[in-house]
């Protein structure tokens, strides 16, 4: 009777997945977990426990522990001695142990999948097909990331113990993207899953058990943002990795600014969605039910702001009104469901809230008929798709992180990259295009970390994923995301021995003498004795040792007067306060003065370094070497005279000054060298397509110097930079800026664009500051010579907060290895963005 | 002309295998502006196709009521060197009887009156098929035009159409000259159809596009937009004979198309997938392809018709399973 009644109308009914394994494991608890700490289950100190709930009906599933700062204590002190065992495990040995957590997520992946659906709502289609199968896909790779470390990460280290934060939407998923590099690298972790998610991530906890972890490996820790707090104050951890709300991530970089905690942030969206009207529209309409409607729109990458061609929006609109109506929303374990629950009644407000808001705005609100319809006593929200909106609108500029479109249109490319990128954020960005010609052109303007051409929401552990601006930084999967969790092995001796190979002191000391020799004599600047003392230095890099007073160099004439001024946009300009600071030599004899630049001077530096960065990055990298090339020629050329300003500003011997001198001739070929060899990759995920990793700028960095070696540390860290496509805004070192004013006439004769190499002289830490607030900025370099970090590293970091630009602090102390191998600088230069492109025929 | 009309009127009410001759696609002018403008992206295609089965499931009593109607849907189809009369007359009698009346009667289905959507056959047993089914309202459907590589003289081809016609045949499947879609001759196209169309008279007419030959999705998508406008009722996707069958990515360019010829002209043009599809489970999914991306009017037979021959057996053993609860026996089930 039944069948003769649906064979009428041919609907779909229901076809739930059974819950009943996932509520056995959890009554096999007793309905209530502990954390797992150095290999074992126990209460929390705090004895407290809180719900976790099912959002596709609001009841209660299970007891969660609230982990106490007493909880945070022991698992860190666990990991950390956990950490000599772990990290001298050979790679193959910690290969075999996440092959295994890979093995042993697929052979329980029903079970993952249904406890992932019942503990956060998203559909079962979604946890079996997609988050547990990646899962599963992010252990094997970093499986071969550990088999390889020894070789492919040869000159790195793991960092230690690493604190882990992860959020509520993918709860496994991004626990994984977490561990797995972490071990793979040698670290050791205590993770804290979400508060509203923490189901699987104690499931996992028994699979790390039961395939033999070692103790305090891995430890669970659940609770709320008070544990989270803890694991970010904890001085115990070297490295924090963070993955949530824009928010939080602000209050985490703050909270981290000068520990020297290496941190990863993985944070908000709100990325552009771009139709051109030679899309494949149909496709393009399916491209947007998996970027918003994916996950219910809890997505940091979620392609929220749809921009479309004007000539062919009422017809996008129409199609995906269409489209809408045939989404099908109801209980997540239903086999047949496209939208789940929202995570929780909170969220399932904000959302409420910021659509009505939208609305009130003047959007036009656009929803299925069956809208109004939705299953009662869970948290649900019907897809929804807002018109009549502007970037003014607040739900253009807000991430709502639910199943919520705002859609706009453009007339031309240009303004499609306009809008695209008229936001704070820089997490991902989607292209629809059937020309290669203009996706391809679209895809390296836009400002994300991710680029979906005709394709969105593609996830895989080969593939690095990771966001420019507000989005937070560092990357997660593929090879750049390991250095993550690596730090370099030693720093790079080799800088101020340009001659010597990088494998220093191995071997061929007397070819490379030789080669020394060839070169010196080659150099019209050092026909004096330069030469043994060259080869001195190579042999034993030291601190250069202040000078005799008087003795190495003198004056012997009245010399005419020299204006330091600032270099800003190509010009050499007075300070905007008129006023100058005295610089004093090593025997506080005065020995010139700089302009004290202050914040009009930094606006105006940035504004220049602003409007030069996309010519600079543009250009090619043959033609940025070019300029480059010529800068070394140019100071080849005044060699004499800056190693005389060396001298007389640090101190140092002739020997180690005309060293120097060399040593920065060096480092700016090599700068110039690696402007068309830092080559990005082509990572192999799973897919027809090509997922191209490029290395891009960085955009506008600001540059502190340290004192010593003021010359190297400019062509070191500013020439890495300005090879790699940046502009620069550098404040040289307080106590021997006149090497860094000396070098603006070299900037002059080089070609070197207006702009992108800009000098303001002044107070460091108050430049540095102002540097670090400012929006426009998109990184800042601070090298000060505190042994450890020092209260100007940490203001740098606590301002940074502002626009979450990227932050590269070091205290560089005298010794001659301390300066970053070129190695660091270069990654530190570039952010990489991850082009996914599909193809077929 | 007088054995077509008669099948048409002694149909059973449930649902005609066409509405009418006013229902059916008149077709337009040929317009070369939407073949151009085909934009098809393969990958995106085939991530939608790949999912197509997973994001969408029918269990227990509706899958039972899906697969009862897919047999509606069928046309039984028979295209061997090694047909013989007698085995077109088996064949008709399976399609009179598609499932052993029992098994309907357990699902609660007696009164049904189910049958195949047509049976299919060369040019050569059409009477013998027509005769077969007399007065079960069971429509003939003649493989027609060289098939199934089409490239027999032009005249011949016309007049085998009108033979068939002349036979009982009351749908024509053509084949059309793929070589006209890989050198891009849509108009050459168009003519040929239309004038296939023309032959076809009161016949409904399927085209075969050949999906398995056309080297592209795009020219998929572009060979099913002129077959719409040379006045096609259905586009059908392979003869069975290429080296590849129907798939869901190919089927979703065609029905695509379909949807937008139907947004364009208001003309609604049915779907036949064939070739290859010999599971129940395969023809739930192009059940839901229709649902989801053309909707329900899309899954009755006067608009979707999957081309098979073993598939009624695959049906008919799930169907086995779900009334009586353990798996089926080829043996208790008849052949056709």
């Amino acid at each position: 009777m039944k069948v003769a009644q649906i064979l009428k109308t041919l609907e779909y009914g229901p076809a739930p997945e059974a819950a009943k394994p996932a509520l056995d494991w959890i009554a096999e608890h007793d309905g209530k977990f502990g954390i797992f700490i150095n290999g074992k289950w126990r209460d929390p100190s705090s004895k407290e426990w809180f719900d976790s709930i099912n959002p596709s009906n609001n009841k209660k599933l299970a007891r969660v522990a609230q982990a106490s700062k007493k909880d945070v204590d022991d698992a860190v002190k666990a990991a950390r001695a956990a950490f000599k065992g772990w990290s001298s495990t050979p790679g193959h040995i910690r290969a075999r142990y996440l092959y295994a957590i890979a093995r042993q997520v697929q052979k329980h992946s029903r079970l993952f999948a249904v406890l992932e659906t019942m503990d956060n709502g998203k559909p079962i289609r979604e946890t079996r097909d997609i988050d547990i199968p990646l899962v599963a896909r992010h252990f094997y790779h970093h499986a071969g990331w550990a088999q390889l470390a020894d070789t492919e990460m040869r000159d790195y280290q793991p960092l230690g113990v690493v604190g882990q934060i992860i959020p509520w939407n993918f709860p496994l998923l991004m626990l994984s993207w977490k561990i797995a590099p972490a071990l793979a690298m040698g670290n050791t972790v205590v993770l804290k899953p979400a508060e509203l998610t923490s189901l699987t991530a104690l499931l996992f906890a028994e699979i790390c058990a039961s395939v033999g972890l070692p103790a305090g490996v891995v430890n669970f820790v659940t609770g709320d943002g008070k544990t989270g707090a803890a694991i970010v104050e904890h001085a115990g951890i070297d490295k924090i990795a963070f993955t949530g709300s824009t928010e939080v991530g602000r209050i985490i970089r703050r909270a981290t600014a000068g520990t020297g905690k290496k941190l990863s942030l993985e944070l908000g969206g709100k990325s552009p969605f771009i139709v051109f009207d030679d899309a494949d529209l149909d496709s393009a309409v399916e491209g947007v039910v998996d970027a918003i409607w994916f996950n219910q729109g809890q997505v940091c990458c979620a392609g929220s702001r749809l921009l479309v061609q004007e000539g062919v929006a009422e017809k996008v609109y129409k199609k995906l009104r269409a489209r809408m109506e045939k989404m099908r929303l109801g209980d997540p374990l239903d086999k047949g469901i496209d939208i789940g629950a929202i995570v929780d009644t909170n969220q399932l407000k904000q959302i409420q809230d910021k659509v009505a808001r939208g609305v009130e705005e003047g959007a036009t609100l656009m929803q299925p008929s069956w809208a109004n319809a939705l299953p009662a006593g869970g948290c649900y929200f019907p897809p929804t798709v807002l018109t009549n909106v502007g970037p003014a609108s607040s739900v253009v500029q807000q991430e709502i992180f639910g199943p919520v479109l705002a859609a706009m249109t453009f007339r031309t490319p240009e303004e499609a990259v306009k809008l695209a990128n008229n936001t704070r954020y820089g997490l991902a960005a989607t292209i629809w295009s059937e020309d290669i010609n203009l996706a391809l052109d679209i895809a390296t303007q836009i400002k994300a970390g991710t680029v979906w051409i005709n394709s969105t929401n593609l996830l895989d552990a080969a593939a690095g994923f990771g966001g420019y601006r507000e989005s937070g930084f560092g990357r997660e999967g593929g090879k750049e995301g390991l250095y993550e969790y690596a730090k370099p092995l030693h720093a790079d001796a080799s800088l101020l021995s340009p001659l010597r190979g990088r494998e220093a002191g191995r071997e061929g000391a007397a070819k490379h003498k030789t080669l020394t020799s060839t070169a010196i004599s080659s150099t019209k600047a050092l026909k004096t004795p330069a030469n043994s003392a060259f080869s001195t230095s190579a042999k034993t890099p030291k601190s250069p040792v202040p000078a005799q007073a008087g003795t190495q160099f003198a004056l012997n004439s009245v010399p005419v007067d020299r204006t330091a001024k600032l270099f800003i946009g190509g010009k050499q300009t007075r300070p905007d306060g008129g006023l100058s600071i005295n610089i004093y030599g090593p025997n506080k004899n005065l020995i010139g003065e700089v302009g004290a630049g202050n914040r009009k001077d930094i606006r105006n530096a940035v504004e220049a370094a602003r409007a030069a960065a996309n010519g600079w990055a543009k250009a090619t990298a043959h033609n940025r070497a070019q300029v480059i090339y010529f800068m070394a020629e140019n100071l080849a050329a005044r060699a004499v005279e800056f190693a005389n300003r060396l001298m007389h500003q640090t101190g140092c011997t002739k020997a180690n000054a005309d060293s120097e001198v060399e040593a920065s001739i060096s480092a700016l070929f090599t700068a110039a060298a690696w402007a068309d060899k830092y080559d990005g990759r082509i990572h192999g995920t799973p897919y027809r397509n090509v997922t191209l990793a490029m290395n891009e700028p960085m955009g506008v960095v600001g540059m502190l110097m340290p004192d010593d070696h003021p010359l190297l540390a400019l062509a070191t860290l500013a020439g890495t930079a300005l090879a790699m496509g940046n502009t620069m805004v550098v404040v040289p070192s307080p106590k021997h800026p006149l090497t860094a004013t000396d070098l603006y006439q070299v900037l002059e004769t080089s070609d070197v664009p207006h702009g992108t190499f800009n000098i303001v002289t002044g107070d460091r830490d108050e430049l540095a500051k102002t540097l670090s607030e400012h929006d426009d900025v998109d990184s800042v370099w601070y090298f000060d010579n505190s042994a450890g970090s020092s209260e100007g590293q940490t203001a740098v970091q606590k301002a940074s907060a502002g626009n979450m630009k990227r932050t590269w602090v070091l205290g560089l102390t005298g010794a001659t290895g301390a300066l970053p191998s070129v190695d660091e600088v270069l990654r530190e230069a570039t952010q990489v963005k991850n082009v996914w492109v599909p193809y077929g025929a | 002309m007088a054995k077509v009309t008669q099948i048409r009127v002694g149909a059973p009410a449930v649902v005609p295998p066409f509405d009418a001759d006013d229902g059916r696609n008149p077709g337009t002018k040929f317009d070369p502006a939407p073949v151009r403008d085909v934009r098809i992206n393969r990958s995106a295609i085939e991530r939608r196709a790949a999912t197509m089965g997973t994001r969408r499931t029918v269990k227990k009593d509706w899958q039972a009521a899906w697969l009862v109607h897919a047999v509606k849907t069928i046309d039984l189809t028979t295209l061997s060197g090694d047909d013989t009369v007698g085995t077109v007359k088996r064949l008709c009698t399976k399609a009179r009887q598609p499932i052993r009346q029992q098994l309907l009667a357990d699902l609660g289905l007696a009164d049904l009156k189910l049958h195949t959507g047509a049976v299919c056959v060369y040019h050569t047993f059409v009477k013998t098929a027509v005769e077969a089914l007399e007065g079960s309202g069971i429509p003939v459907a003649a493989v027609s035009t060289g098939f199934p590589a089409g490239l027999t003289p032009f005249p011949q081809k016309i007049e085998e159409i009108k033979a068939s016609v002349k036979d009982g045949a009351s749908e024509i499947d053509i084949v059309i000259s793929r070589g006209h879609v890989l050198t891009g001759n849509w108009r050459g196209l168009y003519d040929e159809v239309k004038a296939f169309r023309d032959a076809c008279g009161p016949a409904h007419m399927k085209a075969i596009i050949a999906t398995g030959e056309l080297g592209t999705l795009k020219n998929i998508g572009r060979a099913s937009i002129v077959c719409m406008q040379a006045g096609s009722d259905f586009i059908k996707t392979s003869t069975g004979k290429e080296p590849t069958n129907a798939t869901i990515g190919g089927s979703l360019v065609m029905v695509r198309a379909i949807r937008q010829y139907y947004e364009q002209t208001g003309h609604k043009v049915g779907f036949k997938p064939a070739g290859g599809i010999r599971s129940a489970k395969q023809a739930l999914e192009w059940l839901i392809l229709m649902k989801e991306e053309l909707g329900d009017e899309w899954m009755q037979p006067h608009l979707f018709r999957i081309g098979a021959s073993a598939l009624v057996n695959d049906i008919e053993r799930q169907l086995e399973h779900y009334a009586y609860g353990r798996y089926a026996s080829m043996q208790y089930q008849s052949l056709g």
